[in-house]
């Protein structure tokens, strides 16, 4: 078996407002070394919820959970805040880049909270990463000014500046069109292909998920094999 | 620190692309801290005029021999009516003489005292200036010079003339500027004065003399010591008052009283004649400082609001932040040091603010007739203002950035992010 990169055991997540609601029954999943990975479900079954624990950005869950081998719970905000720069990156729905900064600027913005390069480094990956999704000419634009398609494809460049172990995705595609999409899917596609990156990716697309290593199917707060 | 670095990256571009606000808030500091730095310039340039023209004027302690009723009357030392009831009719004063009693070996013994700076005797003759067949009721001083220049600003009150050209006339007279004016007299005429004995003297005018209170203008002058002992027929060692001044202002009543007690003269010190002067530089004090918080803290409510509103906007900034590996605390410093920047700059600003408007109110004419010799309203530039000014408007900002910044600490940015 091959490496696991996110693991959960027995993970359960209560909404207590408005009414007590037990959200995640008994979550335990994992993801590969290179494995791409979707979440499938209907709307209300908890697997935005998942992403966001497995994000670490959600610690208010009963369970244990496992990135690269580290146990997360237990650990506090700064040191979660630290693992979320290093290991993840995320890809949202809507693309949430920072609209008073250059496209560049937001891409080097988590590189530089990591702080193990050099400007000049950092610099020059960005312009790799641009260059590898094919926007390199957008770099030095604010990002309040380019269009969907290409404000998705900064967020996923974001999303590699630091190498991380496994990139999130919550409905990456759901705000584009299908050609755009298609296009966001080859990138991922490459990238766990090429450089053995894992991913997570939560969507309703069918034809995504089914072009995914793996589908989870989610319904009610627990996992449809 | 390079965390730091990218702290204040993010501050810089969220405070240029806000210029509008972001000046704003800061001009709101500026103006709390130049009315502060202006106000109390003016304040305490104007408490500190005051008090020296009544401080420097006055002796610390003056010894003087006072006319008053003998404090035991004749009938006490009776030992036969000791337990009595006394019932005195009509007491007189006890006659003595109007000079201080062995006046001379006094001043060597003040002289000799570590805690005074300097003495100036003095010696008043009650005169009459004739001019024509008329005679005005006046009173002549006399002094010795040096001592009074060096002592008690006597120079700022000489409006025409030298004071040390009294010295070197010796039937010289510094002419009060009521007198001057009634009799036109002017600088290098003469004037004859009758002393009350009888004697007639021509003076010398070598200056005139204005102190502000018209009553003393029109009746008072000085002339040379010796030239007043000489007016009254009397030696050297005929000395009316002992003005003495301290090292230490506040030894003055614990001073006074001592003499009284060593040498059986009166002795009234500078805080018991002038008690009311305190009391109005501290409640001046009070109202400026009043004023400048009450403008501070309304410049900080405004900062404050900016911040928040800041905050709202930037909501979604805030979860990118936190998603991408910024931890609440770094999300905390950038909102924090908006503040202190904002602080920072208002505050130089204000400072400089104060100070230009200081040196236009330096330079505005201000002419009173009370204050001969200022032509300007007064300004105190006390760095240690300054210093207070800016402490001042980096810590209300601090204070007025530490809410927002801490809710923004707070934000989860999952609720941010779901909720879109």
């Amino acid at each position: 078996m091959k490496k696991l990169v996110l693991q959960t055991k027995k993970v359960n997540k209560y909404f207590k407002n408005p009414l007590p609601f037990h959200v995640l029954k008994d979550i335990s999943m994992h993801v590969e070394e290179g494995e791409f990975v979707s979440i499938m479900g209907k709307s209300g079954c908890g697997k935005s919820t998942l992403l966001y624990i497995l994000s670490t950005m959600d610690t208010d869950y009963e369970g244990d959970l496992f990135l690269d081998g580290q146990k997360l719970n237990g650990l506090n905000g700064e040191e979660l805040a630290a693992i979320r720069n290093e290991k993840i990156g995320f890809v949202f729905q809507f693309h949430y880049l920072l609209a008073e900064f250059t496209v560049l600027e937001n891409i080097m913005l988590p590189a530089k909270k990591l702080g193990k390069k050099s400007e000049k480094e950092i610099l020059d990956d960005a312009m790799d990463t641009l260059r590898l999704l094919g926007i390199e000419e957008q770099a030095h634009k604010k990002a309040s000014m380019i269009s969907g398609g290409q404000k998705q494809r900064v967020a996923i460049a974001r999303a590699l500046i630091n190498h991380p172990k496994i990139i999130m995705g919550d409905e990456p595609t759901g705000n584009l069109d299908s050609k755009n999409a298609d296009n966001v899917f080859n990138i991922f596609k490459k990238l766990s292909d090429e450089r053995g990156l894992s991913f997570l990716v939560v969507t309703h697309d069918e034809d995504f998920a089914k072009k995914t290593d793996r589908i989870i199917s989610m319904g009610d707060g627990i996992i449809e094999e | 620190m390079s965390n730091f670095k990218i702290i204040l990256s993010i501050t810089r571009i969220h405070l240029l692309t806000r210029f509008k606000q972001t000046s704003i808030a800061a001009l709101g500091v500026t103006f709390g801290i130049g009315t502060f730095i202006i106000l109390v310039s003016f304040m305490t340039g104007l408490n500190s005029l005051l008090d020296g023209l009544v401080l420097n004027r006055t002796p610390h302690v003056r010894v003087y021999n006072e006319i008053k009723p003998s404090s035991k009357q004749a009938i006490e030392f009776a030992n036969e009516y000791a337990e009595a009831f006394h019932v005195i009719y009509s007491i007189k004063p006890k006659l003595s003489q109007t000079r201080i009693h062995n006046a001379l070996p006094m001043i060597n013994a003040f002289l000799a005292d570590e805690r005074v700076k300097g003495i100036s005797p003095q010696c008043a003759a009650q005169v009459f200036y004739l001019a024509g067949s008329l005679e005005l009721n006046g009173r002549i001083t006399g002094i010795n010079v040096e001592e009074e220049v060096g002592l008690f600003n006597f120079q700022e009150y000489v409006v025409e003339g030298k004071p040390e050209d009294l010295i070197k006339t010796s039937n010289g007279v510094l002419l009060g500027a009521g007198i001057a004016k009634k009799m036109s007299l002017h600088l290098g005429d003469r004037i004859q004065v009758n002393s009350s004995s009888g004697g007639r003297f021509a003076l010398k005018i070598v200056g005139i003399f204005q102190s502000g209170l018209a009553e003393i203008d029109d009746v008072q002058s000085y002339v040379n010591l010796r030239t007043a002992q000489t007016f009254l027929g009397e030696g050297k060692d005929y000395i009316s008052d002992i003005n003495i001044k301290l090292w230490d202002m506040e030894e003055a009543p614990s001073m006074a009283k001592e003499i009284e007690a060593q040498f059986n003269v009166s002795a009234i010190d500078i805080k018991t004649a002038n008690a009311q002067f305190d009391t109005g530089t501290s409640i001046r004090n009070l109202i400026t400082y009043a004023v400048s918080i009450t403008l501070l803290v309304v410049a900080g409510f405004g900062i404050y609001n900016i911040l928040n509103m800041l905050i709202y906007e930037k909501m979604n900034d805030i979860a990118i932040l936190k998603a991408t590996g910024f931890s609440g605390r770094d999300v905390q410093w950038i909102f924090l040091s908006q503040a202190f920047i904002i602080g920072l700059i208002g505050g130089i600003l204000g400072l400089l603010l104060g100070f230009v408007v200081s040196v236009m109110i330096d330079n505005t004419p201000f002419v009173t007739d009370a204050l001969p010799t200022i032509t300007t309203y007064p300004i105190d530039y006390n760095p240690m203002y300054y210093i207070i000014g800016i402490v001042f408007a980096l810590s209300s900002t601090f204070f007025a950035g530490y809410l927002p910044a801490k809710k923004a600490k707070n934000i989860d940015p999952v609720d941010i992010i779901r909720g879109q």
